[in-house]
C-alpha cells in the first residue's frame, strides 16, 4: 500500500546510510557497490566516518566520491579511532534524509536487506527498524558452538530482565526516523555491544514504535572471537546500568 | 519508572499476595512457605537455562549467505577493476 502511494508521487523521502569505518580499505568499496546496487530508485547518499585508517580507506573512498558523485558519498573523517557511539553522532550531524540506516562496514550487514527495512517502514511508519538474526529467514553464519552458546544466553538475559519489546538487542544493523536517532542517541552514554543494547532499550522505554525484520548475518573474521572474558564483565556492566537507569 | 523499581514491584506484589493468603489461613503454614522463594529462584534458573538450550537447538544458521556473499564480493571487485577503481586484494 505504500509502494502505491509512493508510484503515485506522494514525498518520496531519503536516506542516509552512515558507516563507520577503520582499516575498511576494501569492504568500504564493496559495501558502496552493494548498496547502489540494492537501491537502485531510492534517494540516498552514503555517510563514510572514518576514524584515520592508516590502510588508505579514504583513499578509496575518495575515488569512490568521483565513480558515484560526492554528492552521493560523503567522506566525514576524524582523526583518530573515537568509537562507535560518537561515530554515528559526527555522522548524523551531516545527515540530510529524513531516515538514518546505520550498518557495519565490515559485510556482517548485507546491502541486499535494505529495501526491507524501507519497506517495513513504510507499511508500519515505525520509528525504527532493527534487523534480527534470531527469527526465521535470518540467522548467522561463522560462529562456533561457544559464540552461540554466550549469545543465546545474553539475550535470555537480557529479555528475561529488561523486557526490550525486540528479540535480537546487540544487532547493529537499524534504521532510524533522523530524529528519533537524534533523540535517543543523545541520552547514551555506552560503549561498544552495550552501546546498541542502550540504544533499543532506551527507544523502547521512550515508547518509539519498533518493528522487526529478518536478516543474516556472515561473520567472515573466523577464529577471531570478539567475545572473551572482559566483554562479558562489560556486558553484564551494562545490563545492570540499564536495569538502573532506564 | 525505573526498570528495576518495575521488577522489585512487581516481586513485592507477588510476596504481598502470598503472605495476605497466609494471613488469611487460605493456605496453612508449614513446608511450603519458606521454600516458595527457594522454588521461584530454582524455577527461574530452569527457565533461562531451557531458553538457552531451545536457542542453541534452534539457532539458525545461513551457509548460504557465506557464498551468496562471495559471490556478490567477486562482482563488485569486477566491477571496481573495470572502473579502474585500485581496491587491493585482501
Amino acid at each position: 500500500m505504500a509502494e502505491e502511494k509512493e508510484r503515485k508521487g506522494e514525498k518520496k523521502y531519503k536516506y542516509s546510510v552512515i558507516v563507520p569505518t577503520y582499516n575498511e580499505r576494501l569492504n568500504i568499496a564493496l559495501i558502496v557497490y552493494l548498496i547502489f546496487k540494492h537501491l537502485r530508485d531510492v534517494d540516498f547518499e552514503i555517510i563514510v566516518v572514518d576514524d584515520g585508517s592508516p590502510d588508505g580507506t579514504q583513499e578509496i573512498v575518495k575515488q569512490l566520491q568521483d565513480l558515484y558523485g560526492e554528492d552521493r558519498i560523503l567522506l566525514r573523517a576524524r582523526a583518530k579511532k573515537l568509537g562507535l557511539g560518537t561515530a554515528y553522532i559526527h555522522g548524523l550531524k551531516h545527515a540530510t534524509g529524513d531516515f538514518v540506516v546505520i550498518m557495519d562496514a565490515d559485510l556482517s550487514h548485507h546491502p541486499k536487506y535494505l529495501p526491507s527495512f524501507i519497506k517495513k517502514q513504510l507499511e508500519t511508519n515505525a520509528s525504527i527498524v532493527t534487523g534480527t538474526r534470531y527469527v526465521k529467514g535470518g540467522g548467522v553464519h561463522g560462529w562456533n558452538l561457544m559464540r552461540k552458546l554466550t549469545s543465546r544466553g545474553a539475550n535470555v538475559l537480557a529479555q528475561t530482565l529488561l523486557w526490550p519489546g525486540v528479540f535480537d538487542l546487540t544487532g547493529s544493523f537499524r534504521l532510524y526516523k533522523k530524529s528519533v536517532l537524534e533523540d535517543v542517541i543523545s541520552s547514551c552514554v555506552s560503549k561498544g555491544y552495550v552501546f546498541q543494547m542502550e540504544m533499543i532499550v532506551r527507544a523502547t522505554r521512550k515508547g518509539y514504535h519498533i518493528e522487526e525484520v529478518p536478516i543474516t548475518f556472515v561473520d567472515r573474521v573466523f577464529g577471531t572471537s570478539k567475545l572473551g572474558g572482559s566483554e562479558i564483565v562489560e556486558y553484564l556492566k551494562g545490563l545492570v546500568y540499564l536495569l538502573l537507569t532506564t | 519508572m525505573k526498570h528495576i523499581v518495575k521488577i522489585l514491584s512487581l516481586l513485592l506484589a507477588v510476596s504481598a499476595f502470598w503472605i495476605g493468603l497466609l494471613q488469611a489461613a487460605i493456605i496453612h503454614p508449614g513446608y511450603n512457605t519458606w521454600l516458595l522463594p527457594i522454588y521461584f529462584v530454582v524455577s527461574l534458573g530452569c527457565y533461562g537455562l531451557l531458553m538457552v538450550g531451545l536457542g542453541l537447538m534452534q539457532f539458525p544458521t545461513c551457509p548460504q549467505e557465506a557464498l551468496l556473499l562471495q559471490h556478490d564480493i567477486a562482482e563488485a571487485k569486477d566491477f571496481f577493476k573495470h572502473k579502474g577503481v585500485d581496491v587491493g586484494s585482501d
